[in-house]
């Protein structure tokens, strides 16, 4: 198995944590892993992404090269397209379409839209409002988690097992919440992932 | 038997340290080095042996101390971003004619791109300079490793030993096998020459000597050591060599099979044998190297043959910013085109509607007021000139504040502001954080305070060490204190919170102090709003 994912988002949003539970499940399944963050200064409501490579062969490189990712993991829509050279040729996007607008030249909805239509593999929905109805708004990384999750090879109760242990510390409901932003992001995903594939 | 964790680079290597019988860690906040202390103050290991790990309040003091260690048979190890070796630049080359008696590891973590840095100054240089061996680890298991080498290699040869990270090593996390013994920490004990220690001129006189005369040694262990390679293989059209994390990028540049002899750099003095080998062997040599082009350099005088040498100077490879995979299949193109195996994804056009999102202060933050009282206050003068310095708060540069005007080293805004002053500037305005005024602001205080320089001192206080993620700042609860011992005249030493709701009274306070000609300080503090979350969340 391999899976080159570029995690983005703008600082402070939660795409570490995507990558630890990732981080950690990898772990236990014996896989290889490679994980380069981004710390310090652009942590500040910057452009944040990461660099998350699974495989069960060796990896080389921290960084995943040019046109080798399979797939942009993303809790905003800019922040995915910033990565587009990085995406493979059968590569998904996989992204939160609602803007995080804190820059005067954002642009507008329609062109972020279209140019995410432009590309053939993209899972993108409104998964704030799905982290708000089955969990808690602040859940919104772990829709995305869930979205990402059926383009892993991990089997899923693997990466559940994962988030218990990162929330259990702060109480089973969190843990619960968490959990159930999860599935839920995958099940939508699912569907996206069958319809294309119909 | 061994264990396998998730670990960042600067946390493996902080993990090998504590398991090679660490017995103190000395360090001031930087990025990309801050992990390692981090990883040190955490660990239950070393909680239970009480390994030091407190945060000093610059590199050079926290260099010091962990000499002084040294000194006593202890192994020891400090920690800094590359520019903060320049702070401890004093300490860290004379401790090459001191030497080591614990082992000593001096780990400096160099920001290629400046992800979060000022320069991309190359440590290695460092290490040449002072004639100390230096390590370079290529990945996350060989920073774990290095550690326990490091101490070995540095008791072995009795001198210090330069550890150099790079952020995508320092901030990329692998898996990493770790024993499950720990070592021992040494017993106390002195130097065996303790002469060699007190660094008058007739003693250093004749630790030079050996000191050059051990540089043979350390040549010597760079050829035997486990972590620099050779590796073959039959295309001897080129000879490629890479260093530290450069080796990585190549390797995957050719989906692990290179057709080209490869030598693995991760130890200095370099191996001049293994190179002149490769050099002799192949067509010509092209140096992928992390950083500036410090092995390119070196090897200019071993061009007896006339080969063709390539590399940053010859500009085959790019010379600013860090590499990639991608960049070192661009060198290797440049000087074979043909070159078998290269990757050559197909890749989709960058989007052209994505915009920058450059950082900027948090909301709640105390340093935005600051900054928007700031503004009014100078909104009276003609041609006010602000001096920052290295915080969060440099990002006042960035709109909407756009508030400072220079940003240059730890410590530089008190100074700086008091040579505009002296050279007839006014309003000048030095803007500090509270770390860094302790880090290297208060010696500067002292010179403008002596002389009543006409300037006013913002001590922007947020309780923290903000920019590296909330550490402990060594002069939380003493600023005014520290004023006041440097000799602040408590007249014009005021203080502010600095809130919303106080703009109007600090940007009349800042009036006042400005009209005032002489030193004042004016300390406008409110705890960072990250830390204060932290805080909460525990209650």
């Amino acid at each position: 198995m391999k899976s080159d994912i570029v995690l983005a988002g703008v600082g402070g949003q939660g795409i570490l944590t995507i990558a630890t539970i990732l981080g950690a499940a990898a772990l236990k399944e014996n896989l290889c892993l490679k994980q380069a963050e981004v710390h310090g200064m652009s942590q500040r409501g910057g452009d944040v992404q990461s660099n998350l490579r699974l495989s069960s062969n060796p990896i080389h490189s921290d960084l995943i090269p040019l046109g080798g990712a399979d797939l942009i993991v993303s809790l905003e829509p800019m922040e995915a397209l910033r990565y587009l050279p990085f995406l493979s040729e059968q590569g998904w996007i996989i992204t939160n379409n609602v803007p995080f607008v804190n820059i005067d030249n954002y642009p507008e909805q329609e062109s972020i839209d279209a140019e995410l239509a432009k590309m053939p593999r993209v899972v993108a929905f409104d998964m704030e409002a799905m982290a708000k109805e089955v969990a808690t708004a602040r859940s919104s990384n772990l829709v995305l988690l869930g979205a990402a999750s059926p383009f892993i090879d991990i089997h899923p109760d693997k990466i559940e097992d994962a988030i218990r242990a990162l929330f259990i510390p702060k109480g089973e409901k969190i843990v619960d919440a968490n959990i159930a932003a999860f599935r839920a992001g995958r099940a939508k995903a699912i569907e996206i992932k069958e319809n294309f594939q119909n | 038997m061994k264990t396998k964790q998730l670990l960042l680079g600067d946390e493996a290597l902080a993990l090998g340290a504590i398991y090679a019988g660490l017995s103190g860690a000395y360090a001031y906040p930087g990025t990309p080095s801050t992990e390692i202390l981090e990883f040190v103050q955490k660990n239950p290991l070393a909680r239970e042996r009480k390994i030091h790990s407190h945060w000093s309040s610059n590199e050079k003091t926290a260099m010091e101390e962990a000499l002084g260690m040294s000194f006593c048979g202890k192994r020891a190890m400090t920690s800094m971003k590359h520019v903060g070796l320049n702070v401890a630049a004093d300490p860290f080359v004379n401790s090459a004619m001191t030497g080591a008696n614990g082992g000593l590891l001096v780990i400096a973590a160099d920001d290629p791109s400046m992800h979060s840095s000022q320069n991309e100054q190359d440590s290695r240089f460092y290490a040449d300079f002072a004639m100390i061996p230096a390590l370079e680890p290529s990945d996350q298991q060989e920073a774990y490793d290095m550690a326990r080498y490091g101490f070995e290699l540095s008791e072995r040869l009795a001198i210090p030993v330069l550890t150099r990270l790079v952020t995508r090593l320092s901030h990329s996390r692998a898996v990493v096998e770790t024993h499950d013994t720990p070592l021992a920490e040494n017993e106390l004990h002195y130097p065996a020459n303790p002469k060699q220690w007190v660094l008058m001129p007739a003693m250093s006189k004749i630790r030079n000597r050996r000191l050059i005369a051990d540089q043979e040694e350390f040549v010597k262990a760079s050829e035997k050591s486990p972590f620099n390679a050779y590796n073959e293989a039959a295309d001897h059209r080129l000879g490629i060599i890479a260093n530290g994390i450069a080796y990585n990028y190549l390797m995957e540049a050719f989906g692990g099979n290179c057709p080209f002899p490869v030598v693995k750099i991760s130890q200095y003095p370099l191996p001049m044998s293994m190179l002149r080998r490769l050099y002799n062997s192949c067509d010509a040599l092209l140096i992928t190297e992390e950083g500036q082009p410090y092995i390119e350099q070196k090897l200019r005088g071993l061009n007896e043959q006339g080969k063709k040498i390539y590399g940053k100077l010859t500009g085959n490879v790019v010379r600013d910013g860090e590499l990639n995979p991608d960049l070192i299949a661009e060198a290797i193109r440049s000087v074979i085109p043909n070159a078998p195996g290269l990757i050559n994804n197909q890749a989709p056009a960058a989007s052209q509607i994505v915009a920058p999102r450059p950082p900027m202060l948090c909301q709640g933050c105390g340093h935005r007021d600051v900054y928007s009282a700031l503004n009014s206050a100078l909104e009276n003068y003609d041609s006010p000139r602000v001096f920052g310095d290295i915080g969060c708060y440099t990002l006042g540069f960035l709109k909407p504040f756009n508030a400072i005007d220079t940003c240059v080293d730890m410590g530089a805004s008190i100074t700086m502001a008091k040579g505009a002053a002296d050279a007839g500037q006014h309003p000048a305005v030095a803007i500090i954080g509270d770390s860094t005024f302790t880090h290297s602001g208060m010696t500067g205080l002292l010179d403008a305070i002596n002389e009543d320089s006409d300037i006013l001192v913002i001590i922007s206080d947020n309780l923290t060490t903000g920019m590296t993620g909330g550490q402990d700042s060594q002069g939380t609860g003493k600023i005014e204190e520290i004023c006041l011992g440097l000799g602040a005249d408590p007249k014009h030493l005021r203080t502010i919170d600095s809130l919303p709701k106080n703009h109007a009274e600090m940007t009349a306070l800042f009036r006042e102090e400005i009209d005032h000609h002489g030193c004042s300080i004016v300390v406008a503090r409110r705890e960072c709003i990250q830390t204060a979350r932290r805080h909460a969340a525990k209650k």
